[in-house]
C-alpha cells in the first residue's frame, strides 16, 4: 500500500515568490488499485508522481510504501511519460531491455519476458525495428513494455496518451485495461481527460491548482471489464458530470 | 546490415546522378570562363594563372608537391586526433561536474574572442620548432566547435530519460554510457566535420608562421618568388584534402552510426 501523508512541495526560486506545487496532500492507494489523477495544469500531478517514484523528496510530509518510508528513488516503479522517450539508437527489444541492463538482471531470462510483453502489446514482428520506424502509438506501447519489464509493483503514468491522436488514444486506453487485467499493478495515472479517467480508474482523485491539493476523491463503482460500451452507460455519464462539477465549480 | 549498406550505396548513386551534376557542370563552365578570360586579356601568369597553367605546374612539380602535401596532411591528422583525444574528455568533465560547467566552460567560450591566428607566433616561441607547435596551433583552431557540439550533445538528453535512469538508480557511468554518449553521437559528428576542416586550416596557418615544409610553407615561398601557379596548385590540393577528410568523417558516421542520428 502506498500512503501519502500531508505531502507539500514548495519550489523556492531566488528573486521570486516560492511556488506551492502541492499543499497538504494525503491519500492511500491500495495494492493493485487503478488511480486516476485529474486536474488543471499546475496542480502538481506530475510532481506527485515524482514523489511516489522517490525522484523528489517532498518538502513536508511523508510517503510510505508498505509501511517503509521512501527517501530515494525506488526501483519498484515503472514510469511512462507523455512522450515515449525511447532510445532511438536501440531496437524495440533493446529498448524494452534497457531497465534490465541498468538493474543488472539476468539478460537471457528477461529477454524471454521482454518478447512476451512485446507480444502482449501487439508488437510481435517489430522487435528488431527502430523507434523511428514506428508510429506514435506503437512507440508508446514500447515504453509501456519498458516500464513493465522488471515487474514493478507500481506503474506511474504521466499523461501517457496525451500526445496521441483521439482514435489511437481510445484504443490505447482499452489496451491498458487489458494489460492491467493480466498483470495486476498499482497504477497512478495522470490525465487531463475526464472520460479517460472515468473509464479506466477505480478511483478518480481530482486536484485543484495553485496550490495543488486534493479537491475530491471519487470511487468509480462500474463493473469490469470495461469497454467502449461503458462510455455510453448512464453511470459513466453521471460520474463524469460529478467530476466536471468539481473541476469547473458553478461554471459547468 | 548489408541490405542497409546496399540501399545506401544506391542512394549515393542516385544522388550523384540527380543532384551532383548541376554544380559539377557549373564548376566546369566557371573554369572554362576563367581560362578564356585569362587568354583573351593576356593576364600575366604571376597575377592570375589560367587553370591550364595551374594544371601544368601541378604536373611538373608533382613529386615535390607530394612531399609537402604529405607534411600538411600528417600534421592535420595528428592535430585532428589530438583534438578528439583532448576535447571529448573535456566535454565529459564539463557535463559531469556542474562546478566546472559554471567556471571553466564560460572562460573557454570567452577565449574564443582571441583570434587564434594572432596567437600562433607566441605558440612558436613557447614550443619551438618541429611538429609540436603546429599541432598546438591547429588544435587551438579546431577544438572549440567540437567541444561545443559534444557538450551540447551530452546535455541534449530529455529530462524524462534522466529521470528514468535515476528511478532505476543507474550509476553515473551507466548514465553516460547508456544514455548520454549515444545521444551525443550526431552532435559529436557535426562537431567532427567542422573540426576536421579546421585542423587543415590550423595546420596551414602554422606552416605560414614557422615551417620548412607543408603546403602552407610552399604557398608563402612560391608567392614571394612570383610563382603564382604553384600557390594555386597548393590551394587546389588543400581544397581536395579538406573535402576528402570531410567525406571520410561523413562516411564513418553513416557506415557505423546510422541509427544514432534517428533518435
Amino acid at each position: 500500500m502506498i500512503r501519502i501523508e500531508g505531502v507539500s512541495q514548495v519550489y523556492s526560486m531566488t528573486g521570486s515568490e516560492p511556488v506551492h506545487a502541492l499543499q497538504d496532500v494525503s491519500f492511500d492507494v491500495a495494492d493493485n488499485q487503478f488511480i486516476a489523477l485529474v486536474g488543471p495544469s499546475g496542480c502538481g500531478k506530475s510532481t506527485l508522481l515524482k514523489i511516489v517514484a522517490g525522484l523528489v523528496v517532498p518538502t513536508h510530509g511523508i510517503l510510505t510504501v508498505d509501511g517503509a518510508r521512501v527517501d530515494g528513488p525506488r526501483r519498484d516503479v515503472g514510469i511512462v511519460f507523455q512522450s515515449p522517450v525511447l532510445l532511438g539508437w536501440r531496437t524495440v527489444l533493446e529498448n524494452v531491455m534497457f531497465p534490465v541492463e541498468v538493474l543488472g538482471l539476468d539478460i537471457s531470462l528477461y529477454r524471454k519476458k521482454a518478447l512476451e510483453l512485446i507480444e502482449l502489446v501487439g508488437l510481435q514482428g517489430f522487435e528488431r525495428k527502430h523507434p523511428s520506424q514506428l508510429s506514435g502509438g506503437m512507440q508508446q506501447r514500447v515504453s509501456i513494455c519498458r516500464a513493465l519489464i522488471h515487474d514493478p509493483s507500481t506503474l506511474l503514468m504521466d499523461e501517457p496518451f496525451g500526445a496521441l491522436d483521439a482514435l489511437t488514444r481510445e484504443e490505447m486506453s482499452l489496451e491498458l485495461l487489458r494489460i492491467w487485467e493480466q498483470r495486476k499493478k498499482t497504477i497512478l495515472f495522470v490525465t487531463h481527460s475526464i472520460p479517460e479517467a472515468t473509464l479506466l480508474a477505480d478511483r478518480v482523485i481530482v486536484m485543484s491548482a495553485r496550490p495543488g491539493r486534493v479537491a475530491a476523491d471519487f470511487e468509480i463503482k462500474m463493473p469490469r471489464p470495461r469497454t467502449m460500451a461503458t462510455e455510453r452507460s448512464g453511470e459513466f455519464v453521471e460520474y463524469s458530470d460529478q467530476i466536471r462539477r468539481v473541476i469547473y465549480g458553478g461554471r459547468a | 546490415m548489408s541490405g542497409r549498406l546496399h540501399s545506401a550505396s544506391r542512394r549515393t548513386a542516385r544522388w550523384l546522378a540527380s543532384e551532383a551534376w548541376p554544380p559539377f557542370l557549373t564548376f566546369v563552365l566557371l573554369m572554362a570562363a576563367w581560362e578564356v578570360i585569362v587568354r583573351v586579356f593576356s593576364v600575366p601568369e604571376y597575377i592570375l594563372p589560367a587553370p591550364s597553367a595551374i594544371g601544368r605546374e601541378t604536373w611538373n612539380v608533382r613529386s615535390q608537391l607530394a612531399i609537402h602535401t604529405w607534411a600538411t596532411l600528417s600534421t592535420s591528422i595528428a592535430a585532428f586526433v589530438t583534438t578528439i583525444l583532448l576535447t571529448v574528455p573535456l566535454a565529459v568533465v564539463i557535463t559531469a561536474v556542474p562546478l566546472l560547467r559554471k567556471t571553466i566552460y564560460p572562460l573557454i567560450v570567452l577565449m574564443q574572442a582571441v583570434p587564434k591566428i594572432a596567437v600562433a607566433p607566441i605558440i612558436v616561441v613557447l614550443l619551438g620548432s618541429g611538429e609540436a607547435p603546429k599541432i598546438a596551433i591547429a588544435f587551438l583552431v579546431a577544438f572549440f566547435p567540437l567541444l561545443v557540439d559534444t557538450t551540447t550533445g551530452l546535455n541534449a538528453v530529455p529530462a524524462e530519460l534522466l529521470d528514468l535512469g535515476r528511478s532505476l538508480r543507474a550509476t553515473r557511468l551507466q548514465e553516460f554510457v547508456k544514455i548520454r554518449f549515444p545521444t551525443a553521437v550526431p552532435f559529436f559528428f557535426s562537431g567532427l566535420k567542422v573540426a576536421v576542416a579546421f585542423s587543415v586550416l590550423g595546420a596551414v596557418v602554422a606552416e605560414f608562421v614557422q615551417s620548412d615544409r607543408g603546403l602552407g610553407y610552399l604557398i608563402v615561398v612560391s608567392t614571394s618568388y612570383w610563382k603564382t601557379p604553384l600557390a594555386f596548385a597548393c590551394i587546389t590540393i588543400l581544397a581536395i584534402m579538406g573535402l576528402a577528410l570531410f567525406f571520410l568523417v561523413s562516411f564513418i558516421e553513416r557506415r557505423f552510426f546510422s541509427w544514432y542520428s534517428h533518435a
